[in-house]
Parts: C-alpha cells; structure tokens; sequence
C-alpha cells in the first residue's frame, strides 16, 4: 500500500523507518511533503516556511 | 525516565535523534507535535522528567518551554536560552556582557536614525532581522542609496519588530565561517561553512568541511554558549584578523550535515546531554 502525493497522483512508497511529520519528497514532481500517517500510508504538502522558522 | 521529544515537522535531525533516543534503555519517549499541543495555565499535568525543544518555529517552541517549565520540567534547552538565541538583540547584549568578541552591532529605532547610523558605521553593513534564521531577510547595504532602499521597504512593508534595526558591520569572511557545536562544558565539533556568496548558511548553499579543533575555538565557544545560559547550542564564528569572533549563537541546533564531516556523533551526545540532565 502507498501513499498517493496530494499534488500530482504519483504512489508514494515509504522507506523503512519512516515516522510521523517527517518531511520527504515525491520522487515524481519534487513536491516537499509531510508524512501524516504511517500506517495506512497518507502525505500531505509540507506547511511552508514561516517567519520565525529556523534554527 | 520519561522524555518528552518537542517537535512539529520532522526532518533529518529529528529522525537522528529519535533513532539515538531509540537506543537507549529505560527511556519512555512520548513526541508532543507543538500543532497539537493546548495548555491550560492553572491545571496543566504533564509527567515528563524533561523535555528536548527540536520545534522549527521560534515562537511556539519558546512559550511551550516556558510553559513546560512552569510546571517544573526541565527542558534542553531551557526558556532563557531560547529566549536570547531567538534573538539577535539580546544575543549580542548577552556576548558583550561577558566581554565575548563579535562584530560591531548598532540598534536603532527609526528609518531617520538607522540610515544616520549606518552612514557613520560606513559600507558596507548587514541588517539582520533580529528573529529569523537560515540567512532569510539578511541584506548587505553597500552604500547610501541602498540603505534608504532597504529600510524603507523595512518600514512599511515589515511587521513591527522589523522596525528595530540591528546593524552589524560587514565582515569580509574569505568565503566562509566557522560552526561549532557545544554542549555543556563541551565543544564537541565544528565545521567550515564555505560558499562564494557572502551568506554562508548551509541552508542556503555553503558546504560543510571539517574544521580541525583548537584551544582557541573550543574556549570562546564554550564561553559563548555559557554567556546565552548553556546548554546544547551551535555557535557561528567569524575568522578576523584580531582572531576570532561570534557571529551568532542557535539554540535548535540542525547537525545532520556535521556528523559524516567531523566524525563525532553529535546526537549521540545530545542525547547523552538530555538524560543526564533529566536525572539531575
């Protein structure tokens, strides 16, 4: 089972050891997205960067 | 020992960490996305021993570790800490106060008064935004007629606290600066950031390389990492001809680039740093 990318319809398979809010790319459009759920797999677009992001 | 593990997106620092916490034993990590978090002032209950802070955005990040710690949590780090990293201000008031080197920094309040100041500093300066990160919203002014520019697009197109100007002389870096990473009484790596732009975040570009230890690095750093409050902070140096100086001082250190390059497994330590301060 795969996630399906939000924006472009591509499957998703997560690596191993894949976590919750990890940030991954689809490997089809390059879209930044954010793993919502491991386990049934689902992605959504990562939030984009604020002001006070950083480190 | 029950760890709380602060975060919201996750990216590869997080995911080291988590794998480092992972290993060890008799550890309960619980992870709190600050997206859901709710306080309740008077009846918050929470039970963690301590809390690691590895939240993205500054703001969340430091009112969640203040208000863990108001409920008597230990967090790495703590609120004091955040609370001078988080800005650049407060960072350089902090430095100066423990006569730690840094490049000239002048504050001013108004567009009239930061283009007089930056006339009397000379070109070229850099106004930094005093709460941002990873270069964003850094400019380097090289003359007066990019000056009035800058701060008049500041003035009315910025939030408020863009109307405070931090000035910061332009130091000529020959193509990089120096990151080192401290923890506790520790520096424990640093590393090169090089890149032909004058911005030499690796966030924005610059490659990481090793940067060999010396008495020099290890003790200012430690020094400056003690004058914002300690903890586990990294700290940007600049390399002048009077030696060194501290750029900056980041309380949410990213790492993932300096572990291959330096060696030293900089999570590992982290983590290390975090137990031992929830046992004392």
């Amino acid at each position: 089972m795969a996630a399906e990318c939000p924006v472009c319809g591509a499957d998703i398979e997560f690596p191993e050891g894949t976590v919750e809010n990890e940030l991954i790319e689809c490997p089809d459009c390059g879209t930044e997205l954010e793993v919502i759920s491991v386990d049934p797999p689902k992605v959504e677009e990562a939030p984009s960067e604020e002001e006070d992001w950083g480190q | 020992m029950k760890i709380g593990f602060l975060h919201s997106v996750m990216r590869r620092d997080e995911k080291l960490l988590l794998e480092a916490f992972n290993k060890r034993p008799n550890i309960e990590l619980e992870l709190i996305d600050d997206r859901k978090l709710a306080f309740n002032i008077s009846h918050n209950k929470f039970s963690y021993d301590t809390v690691i802070e590895r939240a993205i955005n500054h703001s969340r990040a430091l009112h969640a570790i203040r208000l863990f710690e108001s409920e008597g949590i230990k967090c790495v780090n703590n609120s004091k800490v955040a609370t001078i990293c988080g800005d650049k201000l407060l960072t350089s008031i902090n430095l100066k106060e423990h006569n730690i080197p840094q490049p000239e920094v002048r504050v001013a309040f108004t567009e009239e008064s930061a283009l007089e100041t930056i006339e009397d500093m000379g070109y070229p300066v850099v106004l930094k935004p005093a709460v941002g990160s990873w270069g964003r919203l850094l400019s380097k002014i090289n003359d007066r007629d990019a000056a009035e520019s800058i701060l008049e697009h500041k003035a009315i197109l910025g939030t408020y606290h863009h109307s405070i100007f931090y000035i910061q002389k332009y130091v000529a870096k020959q193509g990089r600066d120096i990151r080192s990473f401290v923890i506790g009484d520790e520096c424990i790596a640093a590393i090169y950031r090089t890149s032909e732009h004058w911005i030499t975040n690796t966030a924005r570009g610059a490659v990481a390389s090793k940067c060999e230890m010396n008495d020099e690095i290890f003790d200012l750093s430690v020094r400056a990492a003690k004058a914002v409050g300690g903890g586990v902070v990294a700290i940007d140096l600049f390399e002048t001809d009077e030696g060194y100086s501290v750029n900056e001082v980041n309380y949410t250190m990213e790492f993932k680039n300096s572990i291959d390059t330096t060696g030293v497994n900089i999570p590992d330590k982290i983590v290390d740093y975090v137990i031992s301060e929830g046992t004392k």
